[in-house]
């Protein structure tokens, strides 16, 4: 198996304001988001970090896709430093999360050939792949409907197929089916596991564990900053389900902070 | 280059587009015509008053003299004898004339006014002849009428005693003033601080919309994981608002060049004219007009970078209109000969190169210096703003 993505050592720190330093009844002012974590993901696999709601697991992602630098760490893509190499890194992966919006005011075809542009897609091969993925998202019966007024589930597609435009490498994905329907959800997962068949590394972020038993090859559960597992599925369940294991992790290693 | 040229055209066309954001970069050209024009008209009718308005006047032992000259210059009164009456009206009897019958003053000489004021000698220390002039201030034509029949009765008065004359000659224009140079005055002095208030008015909303906004919607995270250069971006972004905010600035532009006149009175005073200029005084204007325009885009945008929301870009832009203003005012004030090193300063050197270009006492070196002070303040805010946008904790402040 070769390594497409290795992570070593990621950590990230935030300041906390004074206000949030008394909610949380501690007198640090900095709060460790992300710390000491290490992980492969290899071509051709879909990844998943599992963890609960504020474990860093979109912290984690955001440092992979160079929208924030780690402060201590670093990851290479395909031996690409995100951190040296930020725009060249940029070229090669996909992400997908809640927070990238795409602007109201435009249209799904007017958006594909934009991002297309600024990946720097030949014209030809943008319209090929627009046609296709269209196609298959059913974007096409909307093509031309303004952002704004589609629905969630519309808006989630379109978000899809252009993080998708430049037909990256690695293609990071945080919590890709939340806030769908079943139908949309299963259009995503099955896009995700074609892109797997393709020879692509999908890492993914969730807190649902039917989705990681469904997709994933291998996971990561991170809890409170850490990697507390690393393994294939079963080599991580060991022999119980996954809910099971992550319940029991989950005590050891709260249980040991405390 | 070329993705500068891609977010550019994504910025244009989403402007472009959207008709609320052209209608505020239009309309306030368009509105300060209308208000103007509106405001010149009305001035021009209150101080000229209708012209051809034919007064009434109702007299009482109306002197011969007066009537002669009344006619002699020309004005359009109408003297009206009481026949029937031997004596003075009742006060009330002269308010219902004049308020409903249609007179707009009521004149009283005294008997034999000629033969009196002929033979009258101040020396002797008796009263002088009492003219008595009976008027209604509240109702604009009286007044007028008054003020017609007094300055007539003065004239009268001044020529009996007369040594000398001011002035007197018709056919000489003694104001040597040209029409350039009132022109000038006027344009010189107003123009400056409109034009920066304008422009900056324009730049601000949708500078801030195109930065702040996106950033407060999210879309410009979007933006920021393609491949592209963030001074790409900035410099994308700040052509693409600064093309726009031209627009709106020529609008408002020929907006007031063509009002202006306007409020002053319009082409029956014939003072003001903007043909005056040459086309290469417009062309300097236009140079000033794009450099200061850039100089605002780019500073705005650093402050709507730093801003997490488009209310907060306001917030935080809103005192910077203040200080425009008020250097805009300074136009007003400051004249003759200045240190060349002023015209480094941003937005002062525009203001006082517009006051120069339309005053026509301009150097064109301050010129230059103003042009190259302000492309290199905004290549200053362009590498700002970059650095802005590659700061995770300005980007992602959550």
């Amino acid at each position: 198996m070769e390594p497409m993505l290795v992570a070593t050592g990621l950590r990230k720190t935030f300041t906390l304001s004074r206000k949030q330093q008394q909610i949380e009844k501690s007198n640090q002012k900095v709060k460790v988001a992300v710390d000491n974590l290490s992980f492969v993901a290899n071509k051709g696999e879909i990844y998943g970090l599992l963890g609960p709601n504020g474990a860093g697991k979109t912290t984690t992602l955001r440092m992979l896709a160079t929208l924030i630098r780690p402060d201590e760490g670093d990851a290479l893509l395909d031996g690409i430093s995100v951190v040296n190499n930020p725009d060249a890194v940029r070229s090669r992966i996909g992400f997908l999360t809640g927070e990238l919006k795409l602007e109201d005011f435009f249209t799904p075809n007017y958006l594909f050939d934009f991002f297309s542009d600024l990946h720097g897609v030949d014209p030809a091969v943008a319209a090929a792949r627009k046609t296709e993925l269209f196609e298959k998202f059913g974007i096409d019966r909307f093509a031309e409907v303004k952002v704004a007024n589609l629905s969630t589930g519309m808006k989630q597609k379109v978000s899809l197929v252009i993080s998708v435009v430049h037909d990256p490498d690695v293609i990071i994905f945080d919590e890709p089916t939340n806030g769908l329907d079943v139908l949309t959800a299963k259009v995503v997962t099955d896009f995700l596991l074609e892109l797997r068949e393709r020879g692509k590394t999908v890492i993914l972020s969730t807190h649902i564990f039917s989705l990681v038993e469904k997709l994933c090859d291998r996971v990561g559960v991170i809890i409170n900053g850490r990697m507390v597992a690393c393994d294939t599925l079963p080599a991580v369940c060991d022999g119980m389900s996954l809910e099971d294991r992550f319940f029991e992790l989950y005590k050891a290693h709260v249980a040991e902070e405390v | 280059m070329k993705n500068i040229l891609t977010v550019m055209k994504k910025e244009l066309r989403r402007f472009l587009g959207d008709r609320r954001m052209l209608a505020t970069l239009v309309l306030p050209g368009i509105l300060i015509y209308v208000v103007y024009s509106l405001m010149g008209s009305a001035f021009s009718d209150v101080m000229g008053g209708t012209e051809d308005m034919e007064y009434r006047v109702l007299t009482h032992n109306l002197s011969p003299t007066v009537a002669t000259i009344t006619e002699q210059s020309g004005l359009n009164i109408t003297y009206v004898a009481c026949t029937d009456c031997a004596e003075e009206h009742s006060p009330e009897a002269i308010a219902e004339s004049i308020n409903e019958g249609g007179y707009h003053a009521y004149l009283v000489f005294p008997e034999n006014f000629d033969e009196s004021i002929a033979t009258y000698d101040p020396a002797l220390g008796l009263p002088a002849p009492e003219v008595k002039i009976y008027y209604n201030s509240s109702d604009a034509d009286s007044a007028t009428a008054y003020s017609t029949l007094l300055a007539l009765l003065d004239a009268l008065e001044s020529s009996m005693t007369n040594r000398f004359d001011v002035n007197m000659s018709q056919d000489v224009t003694f104001d040597v003033a040209s029409e350039e140079d009132v022109t000038g005055m006027l344009f010189s002095m107003l123009m400056p601080l409109l034009l920066v208030i304008l422009m900056f008015s324009s730049c601000m909303a949708m500078t801030a919309e195109s930065i702040a906004g996106e950033k407060e919607r999210g879309t410009i995270a979007t933006l920021l994981i393609t491949p592209i250069k963030r001074s790409e971006l900035a410099l994308g972004k700040i052509a693409a608002l600064s093309v726009m905010s031209l627009l709106g600035g020529l609008c408002s532009f020929t907006g007031v060049l063509l009002a202006l006149p306007k409020l002053m009175g319009g082409e029956a005073l014939g003072a003001v004219d903007a043909s005056v200029y040459t086309v290469s005084d417009y062309a300097m204007i236009l140079f000033i007009i794009l450099s200061t325009i850039l100089v605002f885009v780019s500073l705005i945008a650093v402050l709507s970078a730093l801003a997490n929301s488009v209310k907060e870009a306001s917030t935080l832009i809103s005192p910077l209109m203040l200080v425009v203003t008020v250097v805009g005012v300074s136009g007003m004030f400051t004249g003759g000969a200045q240190s060349n090193a002023l015209f480094l300063i941003p937005v002062y050197n525009s203001v006082q190169c517009i006051s120069g270009v339309f005053s026509m006492s301009y150097e064109p070196l301050q010129i230059i210096l103003t042009v190259a002070a302000n492309l290199a303040t905004t290549g200053l805010f362009v590498v700002l703003l970059t650095r802005l946008f590659n700061n995770e904790k300005v980007m992602f402040k959550k």
